[in-house]
């Protein structure tokens, strides 16, 4: 790829003060907004989930009630799912998408300035629920993120309506960024970029983004039943009225089953990104990665229902179920296949980015294995909603989406800011993350098979130690991620310069632009070959 | 920062409109919960939708500006369109919810309420004289949830107005062509009689919903049929409002001479909005009321 960065000094002169945050239409800036709503996220769900594994450490009860566990278990994963990973996802597709595809800024910048704030609009309410409860006013949503119905309905604290209202503002806030999206990737891409010369990360959020608009508005029809059950007397979930809470949870997870893709497909991308640069070598496979991911697409939308396989559907309902969740695996076999062959005789090394993609490659594999497990009906009817569910997509959350955004942050933060981050802490950042993660996740996969169910506050005595093990990893865990802050930190305020390479490796528009990216990326279309 | 320095791309002036629109929308729903609770904010509400109405007025009418101006190229057309096109298909799948609830109601949760596949024994010890069958008229706990008399029959008003947005849709066509073909007349006829029927149709929705309240029984909550009823009509009536509104706008629009013959965005959007709409009611017509 060759381009041609004309001079940018002519309008590079940025809005300033509050009124450049609030009234942006730069993708920079709206990106960077995105990524520190994740990060501040990011910590307020962590130290939810540190109140938690507290409260696990021992069996008994020791440091809440256990109504307000309940709350934290809820709040927790609803922040962390549409408040950290969803929007950093968000946050590095605005930074990412116009300058690998060479485009000045996102088709839509003031829808897409909208999208980012919609968000503190969501989350304060949300977030004010919780605050309300700690000062004793009512409770804060306390049914698990997944709000099954009737616990969210005829059992639902006064604050779910808020919660509801929460959740259709960021249903708003994301299907208008996933139009956005796809509206710059079809329609701004540079002369000679064709679909099939796209990066991957471009290609796997372009699919990310029709997922978001296909099931976003699905979530936004099941709340809205919620709501009208609630307060309106509708009978969709209650069965005195002809209605099924069980269908709550499949229209839910109409919504949820997509949604996971929504957060790995753009991880996938990323490291789809990184693994050939520290190879040094193209990525293996180019084609059957887009084929792959277009795939898991698809496959998301017919296998819902492998999370009620309890429910008492019928045989026919859970052998479908069953065997289409299980092709998931060959096109993410291909991926993991693909990565692995990229590295195969390249020349290797590990910066801090590459160790996180190496990571997320191992460990990502192994959520994906556990996943197989719990596809298995006979064998789910054993695992349901104890401690291996909770393991399993905690490996592919955690150890997955959030590493991928790891070493995401790694890999560009130098492109964005100019400035190369303090490698020797990065690493201590990366080492630190990964043992503490396994220290923290794995154990869960053993109590879980024992039969510790999810989402309680107390125990029986034989799960005690794999619990103190598993707190000890959270707070090691937990506290490292301070380390990541001060890295991003010190590396937004200065450092050694970057060059606009920036990686010996790097390959792609957004590295022919200099380092830091001027404001507006690309003013005149580069040629690409 | 001026727009024209961006080479051959549009990027907009900084903007006002998006925090506008956050703080309209949260302060809206903060005043529907109030409202709902009889809370003491429930004055929000109306706050909060004169907000979202100035947010209305005000973004659309600079993009309105801008377009006037000539500011807009092709790219920018393009994106618009996708952008529309895109949000229709996320209005698709908002319905798709709800006709997947009316679906698996009908296949699956009453006729198993009613004992069929392996379900005999929720049917025999919940409610064993229910009987399955749509439009549900005895409920499974008709003590607690009183089921309406008698279901909607499809000929009556249903048939009419699906004949009134089947001729709207011809007459928003009409106007299409009239404008590409220079015809401000035809034009401006075919808007107004579209708006027209629109505005019969939503009449004739409220006459039917009064109908349905005082003759039928049959009322938001009187069972699954009444809630799949009264949301998917209720919702589908909401986008013939705004449907209305936005047609509305384009007439006024079209009578101030905005538009020309290949330059005409805004009321393609329109039109294709409406033709959603309409495509919407086919599926209510059909599955709803019909069979």
């Amino acid at each position: 790829m060759n381009a041609v960065v004309e001079e940018h000094h002519d309008h590079d002169h940025k809005p300033t003060g509050l009124g450049r945050w609030l009234f942006s239409t730069n993708h920079k800036d709206i990106g960077t907004m995105y990524l520190w709503f994740s990060f501040t996220m990011f910590f307020i769900g962590g130290a939810l989930a540190l109140v938690i594994r507290a409260e696990l450490f021992q069996p008994g009860l020791q440091i809440v009630e256990p109504e307000f566990f309940n709350q934290l278990t809820t709040l927790h994963g609803l922040i962390m799912v549409f408040g950290v990973i969803m929007p950093a996802f968000v946050g590095l597709a605005n930074w990412q998408l116009p300058m690998m595809i060479g485009a000045p800024d996102m088709a839509l910048p003031r829808m897409n300035n909208w999208s980012f704030w919609l968000l503190p609009g969501a989350f304060g309410l949300l977030l004010a629920s919780l605050v309300m409860s700690l000062m004793g006013m009512g409770s804060a949503p306390n049914f698990g993120w997944t709000f099954y119905a009737p616990l969210s309905t005829t059992y639902g604290p006064d604050s779910t309506d808020y919660f509801i209202f929460s959740v259709h503002l960021m249903g708003i806030s994301s299907v208008m960024g996933a139009i956005n999206v796809i509206a710059t990737i079809m329609n701004l891409r540079a002369p000679g970029m064709t679909y099939m010369k796209m990066p991957i990360f471009v290609w796997t959020w372009f699919i990310t983004a029709y997922l978001l608009i296909a099931v976003m508005p699905v979530l936004a029809g099941v709340v809205t039943m919620m709501l009208t059950d609630r307060n309106f007397g509708t009978s969709f979930f209650d069965a005195a009225g002809g209605g099924d809470p069980v269908m709550f949870q499949h229209v839910f997870w109409f919504f949820g089953h997509p949604e996971v893709y929504i957060m790995i497909l753009p991880a996938f991308g990323i490291i789809s990104s990184i693994v050939p640069t520290f190879s040094r070598k193209p990525l293996f496979g180019y084609s059957s990665m887009v084929y792959a991911t277009a795939s898991i697409a698809f496959l998301s939308f017919i296998v819902w229902a492998h999370h009620m396989f309890t429910t008492g559907m019928p045989v026919a309902g859970e052998l479908f179920f069953m065997y289409a969740t299980m092709l998931i695996a060959i096109p993410t076999g291909v991926k993991v296949f693909n990565w692995i062959s990229t590295m195969w005789r390249g020349a290797l090394t590990f910066e801090t980015p590459m160790l996180f993609a190496i990571a997320f490659i191992f460990l990502f594999t192994m959520g994906g294995f556990t996943g197989l497990m719990l596809c298995i009906v006979p064998a789910d009817f054993q695992y349901h909603d104890t401690y291996f569910v909770v393991a399993h997509f905690h490996y592919v959350l955690v150890t997955g989406a959030a590493f991928s955004i790891m070493a995401a942050v790694y890999f560009w933060l130098p492109k964005w800011t100019g400035n190369m981050y303090d490698e020797k802490l990065g690493k201590l950042h990366f080492w630190l993350t990964c043992i503490s993660a396994n220290v923290l996740f794995f154990p869960m996969h053993f109590v879980g098979l024992a039969g510790m169910p999810r989402r309680i506050p107390d125990y029986a005595l034989q799960f005690a130690e794999f619990n103190q093990i598993a707190t000890v990893g959270a707070f090691v865990f937990g506290f490292s991620q301070l380390i990541f802050l001060y890295v991003v930190i010190k590396c937004v305020k200065g450092g050694e310069k970057a060059t606009d390479k920036v990686w010996e490796g790097a390959h792609g528009l957004e590295f022919d632009l200099p380092s830091p990216a001027p404001f507006h990326s690309y003013t005149t279309p580069p040629e690409v070959k | 920062m001026s727009t024209a320095s961006h080479g051959e791309y549009y990027i907009p002036e900084p903007s006002k409109w998006p925090i506008i629109g956050t703080v309209a929308l949260t302060t809206s729903v903060i005043g529907t919960v109030n409202t709902i609770h009889a809370g003491e904010m429930s004055y929000l509400l109306p706050v909060g939708l004169l907000m979202v109405a100035y947010l209305f007025f005000g973004w659309f009418g600079s993009v309105i500006d801008e377009s006037m101006a000539g500011n807009y190229n092709t790219q920018v057309d393009k994106s618009f369109r996708l952008g529309m096109m895109w949000f229709i298909f996320s209005e698709v799948m908002f319905f798709a919810a709800f006709f997947g609830a009316l679906f698996y109601a009908r296949t699956f949760s009453v006729p198993w309420l009613g004992g069929a596949g392996n379900n005999a024994s929720t049917h025999e010890f919940l409610w064993p004289a229910f009987e399955a069958i749509w439009p549900v008229l005895t409920n499974p706990d008709n003590a607690k949830i009183i089921a309406p008399r008698e279901a909607m029959g499809a000929m009556g008003l249903p048939a009419i107005n699906t004949a009134i947005l089947l001729t709207s849709s011809v007459t928003v066509t009409w106007a299409h062509h009239a404008l590409r073909a220079g015809n401000r007349t035809h034009l401006n006829l075919g808007l107004g009689l579209t708006v027209l029927l629109g505005c019969v149709f939503l009449v004739l929705q409220v006459e039917e919903y009064i109908y349905a309240y005082n003759e039928l029984g049959l009322t938001m909550d009187s069972g699954i049929y009444g809630s799949t009823f009264f949301m998917l009509t209720g919702f589908h009536g909401f986008h013939v409002t705004m449907g209305t509104t936005m047609l509305l706008v384009i007439l006024i629009r079209c009578l101030k001479g905005h538009f020309t013959a290949d330059n005409h965005f805004g009321f393609e959007a329109v039109a294709w909005y409406w033709h959603f709409v309409d495509v919407v009611w086919l599926g209510l017509f059909i599955f709803v009321y019909w069979i």
